[in-house]
């Protein structure tokens, strides 16, 4: 029985295996893929999910076909005890695995690294002072993580702090991420953004929401019993809109802001103890 | 190989009576000086504390200083009552060493002090079992829990105990799930050795373990632990003192990890038989070195940063705490040191498993052995550049992110070196689909879902999606359940037949496989979509439309869990009733271990010579076979 050329069949089946599968990925998962369009950072990171799972899909189908074809291919006959060639390596094909994988790895970090600069931190908690940051006029805003809520305090608005974030749509808002007691994780789903609450750190994260919905807030990080329970739902509204919201708030919370500290990047927490 | 050589080699066992056993250094004696250590611990405690004489301390802090102190005085103890002292004390008194852990004969040895690194291997497999079996019960408590939306069955408190319970343990019963077990018992008789470089240190990273893991347990009477088992400050230092139970259990598991790994290097680096060149080890044995290597530069780290907390917590210093001048990230910091390297301490022997069984089932050699090497050593010497990809989202150090990015990405190729050699030693090979066999390919399957899935986790913008989430949770699933526990049941299924000389049932055995198979697969990669959906971890309360999948999730633990019964099922039935004798060498290996008589004599290798390595590794595929590669010297004879 003459041996067909296993390298040219297995590498036809992988070929068209993968034309097949990558125009799927690209254009039908990838516009599903979360977290959807709710921000500019957001939309980024649906076009870096498909562009890494479109980069994923050729090596998964190589593997995983390869293991199917061995598995038909290259098995013992049934109570036979042969052995298989007595081969060691092959220089070529070790220099090719090792140059393709580097450059696919390559590719890899510098698209995620122009990725994150442009986009200004793609919606990750980027520390006090981020490396690049939208020009113009932004909107900032205080998030406050504590066990087991976060509040939200508007600097430009007199410091009003709110139980519930709104922000206004197509405006470029710099969160200021920090924490009373624990670490925290601030993670608004639909609008991309995700930045640890650290205790006397000011961690800062730009996001620029570009649709008039409803956004779920998390706590991503686990803080202690409450953690799940750390979920709310925020707004962006319509500029407008905004402006009258927070009218309200600094005239309902006017008592409240009176004997809250002067606001602040941070604020120095006691040193948590346990009770008694 | 005679048994006349063997009868001549092995010194007579020494017969001790029932009643004098009982006396003395044994399991007994260390339960109970265990006990009374722990209780010293409490009394000085409690006179440092705010009932005694010092007044110093924050009232909350007295019970933390008692349960440490009683923690370490028990461990102390059990040590002692296990004789671990004698050897020194007797030393230091000018008396000749106690020759107690010698002894040869008897299932006794199996309950004490024992210096046969094929003991010590079969005490591991044991011990790290049992809690094992602990942390799955853990996991189908979290997944009962998460059958409802919110807090039910077990309430918000007890489930992070229950999910903090079961990482730890996990992760520290499998840092030494290979080394333990299989490298103890096989590295020694694979590089033509007759026992470890320090025995006694091999039998004390044992009993640390165990002590380790009855600490851990019994944080369940002191409140449980909040933290999950990445223990960050502050959350650690507001702990009630269960906290406690965590920092102890993880600083032993790391003083014995550090003994192993220093027991490992100094085993394969100074005891090779003749002719065993370092290109000659098998690629087991490496990957045992590499592990050893992170296990002795990473774990110190832990040690130390789980002093810092214990410090934080008992005499008020302030190293994680923001008020009084401390940090939050540095314990981040200092933990994910540590916390990387360990990830790969995990991997690395699951690696070694894999590429030295294929050889056997492929009737090939090893394809690219220097590949292989150095995609372990790659990955080992990589692995301590890549912390800080756990805190992208942290804002610690934000501009290097695209350093780490790089550096996480790279690792991607040493650990591509491995599939490389996999799939050249599977080329054109005459594959036997043996339960071992049928293992290897699914670490191949699983540990490509999890590397894939690595990816989108070490890009920093798609990280913001899925960090802390449920993603996360099912990508370390993949590697380390989907990639480290399936190449270990395949090492079982494939050592055990050499280890206890019995063998499996096979129809029971390919049962286990492929239910655990199907289940880990059905279950944990909808984990991933879960994730992508916004699940956070650790939460016992989640969006109510995540539901249906969490439901399909939990049925499908509740069949993985199904399967490891059916393997328990399957070791009590053909190991302690069948009894089924196996073949001297059912795989037709050319491993060392399988030249060797089953059970293996107390010295491996009887007589005064050592096996002569001349001949390379995995010599598969040479026709005609002649009479098998690895021959001890004087089998012939």
């Amino acid at each position: 029985m003459s041996e067909p050329n296993h390298a040219r069949r297995f590498g036809l089946i992988w070929l068209v295996a993968t034309i097949v599968a990558l125009p799927l990925v690209i254009l039908l998962i990838g516009p599903i893929l979360p977290p959807g369009n709710g921000s500019e950072q957001a939309s980024g990171q649906v076009t870096d999910n498909t562009v890494l799972l479109a980069m994923a899909t050729p090596v998964l189908l190589l593997v995983v076909i390869y293991l199917l074809y061995a598995i038909v291919c290259f098995r013992q006959p049934k109570g036979a005890a042969l052995e298989g060639p007595a081969v060691r390596g092959d220089t070529r094909v070790q220099t090719a695995w090792i140059v393709i994988t580097s450059v696919l790895v390559l590719a890899l970090a510098g698209y995620g690294t122009v990725r994150l600069l442009s986009d200004y931190g793609s919606g990750t908690g980027s520390g006090p002072t981020p490396l690049t940051k939208p020009s113009g006029p932004k909107l900032p805003v205080q998030v406050i993580a504590q066990q087991w809520a976060f509040t939200y305090r508007y600097p430009t608005y007199g410091g009003v702090e709110t139980p519930h974030l709104v922000l206004p749509v197509n405006q470029w808002v710099e969160l200021n991420v920090t924490s009373l007691d624990v670490i925290h994780s601030f993670w608004a789903y639909q609008l991309g953004v995700k930045a640890d609450a650290n205790p006397d750190v000011n961690n800062v994260a730009f996001v620029k929401p570009t649709h008039l919905e409803t956004f779920e807030v998390r706590c991503s990080e686990l803080c202690g019993i409450w953690h799940g329970s750390m979920f709310d739902h925020g707004k962006v509204v319509t500029q407008s809109a905004f402006a009258t919201w927070i009218r309200e708030q600094q005239v309902k919370f006017a008592a409240a802001t009176k004997v809250l500290p002067p606001y602040s990047k941070t604020y120095l927490p006691e040193p948590t103890r346990r009770g008694g | 190989m005679t048994t006349t050589v063997e009868a001549a080699s092995t010194p007579p066992p020494i017969h001790t009576p029932l009643w004098r056993r009982l006396i003395g250094f044994n399991l007994l004696t260390a339960v109970l000086l265990g006990v009374g250590g722990y209780y010293l611990g409490w009394f000085i405690g409690r006179q440092i504390g705010f009932e005694g004489s010092f007044h110093y301390q924050h009232a909350s802090d007295e019970n933390d200083v008692s349960l440490l102190l009683a923690y370490f005085f028990g461990v102390i103890g059990f040590l002692i009552g296990l004789g671990f002292a004698n050897y020194p004390v007797s030393r230091m008194i000018g008396r000749p060493a106690s020759l107690r852990e010698k002894e040869t004969g008897g299932i006794g040895r199996y309950f004490g002090l024992c210096t046969d690194h094929k003991v010590v291997g079969i005490q591991y497999l044991v011990g790290i079992g049992v809690f094992i079996f602990v942390g799955g019960l853990n996991a189908m408590l979290i997944r009962v829990e998460l059958l409802h939306d919110t807090p039910t069955a077990v309430g918000p408190n007890q489930y992070l105990t229950i999910v903090g319970m079961h990482g730890t343990m996990m992760i520290g019963m499998m840092t030494s799930g290979v080394l333990g077990p299989f490298a103890n018992y096989f590295v020694p008789i694979m590089i033509g050795a007759r026992r470890m470089a320090f025995p006694r240190v091999e039998a004390l990273t044992f009993w640390l373990l165990m002590a380790a893991g009855f600490i851990l347990s019994s944080t369940i009477f002191f409140g449980g632990f909040p933290t999950g088992w990445t223990g960050y400050a502050p959350l650690n230092d507001q702990a009630v003192w269960g906290m406690d139970s965590y920092i102890c259990f993880f600083a032993l598991v790391g003083v014995s990890m550090i003994l192993l790994g220093v027991n490992m290097m100094a085993t394969i680096m100074t005891m090779r038989a003749p002719g065993l060149t370092w290109s000659r080890l098998p690629i087991f044995v490496w990957s045992v070195y590499a592990t050893a290597v992170l296990m002795v530069l990473a774990t110190p780290m832990l040690v130390a940063t789980l002093l810092m907390v214990a410090l934080d917590r008992t005499i008020d210093t302030s190293f994680f705490i923001a008020g009084g001048g401390g940090s939050s990230y540095l314990f981040q910091n200092l933990f994910w040191f540590f916390g990387h390297p360990e990830v790969y301490i995990l991997a690395l022997p699951g690696f070694g498993i894999v590429l030295e069984l294929l050889p056997v089932f492929t009737r090939k050699p090893l394809w690219g052995y220097r590949l292989a090497v150095a995609g372990m050593l790659g990955v080992a010497l990589m692995s301590f550049f890549v912390w800080q990809h756990h805190l992208f989202v942290s804002g610690i150090n934000a501009d290097l992110r695209p350093f780490y990015m790089l550096s996480t990405e790279i690792i991607s190729i040493p650990t591509g070196f491995i599939f490389m050699c996999v799939i050249g030693t599977l080329w054109k090979a005459r594959i036997s689909f043996t339960v071992p066999m049928l293992f290897c390919l699914a670490w191949t399957f699983n540990f490509l879902i999890g590397g894939l899935s690595g990816v989108f986790l070490s890009d920093a913008p798609s990280d913001t999606l899925t960090h802390g989430s449920f993603f996360v949770m099912a990508h370390f699933h993949y590697t380390i359940v989907g990639g480290l526990v399936f190449a270990f049941f395949g090492a079982i299924y494939y050592w055990i037949p050499k280890m206890v000389g019995l063998r499996f049932n096979d129809r029971l055995s390919k049962w286990h496989f492929w239910l655990m198979f199907i289940s880990f697969n059905l279950a944990f990669m909808p984990l991933f979509a879960l994730g992508m959906e916004g699940m956070p971890r650790r939460v016992s309360e989640y969006a109510p439309n995540l539901k249906p999948l969490n439901v399909w999730v939990s049925i499908w633990a509740f069949v993985l869990g199904f399967a490891m019964l059916l393997f328990v099922f399957n070791v009590v039935y053909s190991l302690i009733f069948k009894r089924e004798a196996a073949e001297a060498n059912p795989w037709r290996s050319k491993g060392m271990e399988w030249q060797l008589p089953t059970p293996v004599p107390v010295d491996n290798f009887p007589g005064d010579q050592l096996p002569s390595f001349d001949f390379e590794p995995y010599d598969y595929g040479v026709p005609p076979a002649l009479g098998g590669g690895a021959q001890p010297a004087g089998a012939g004879a």
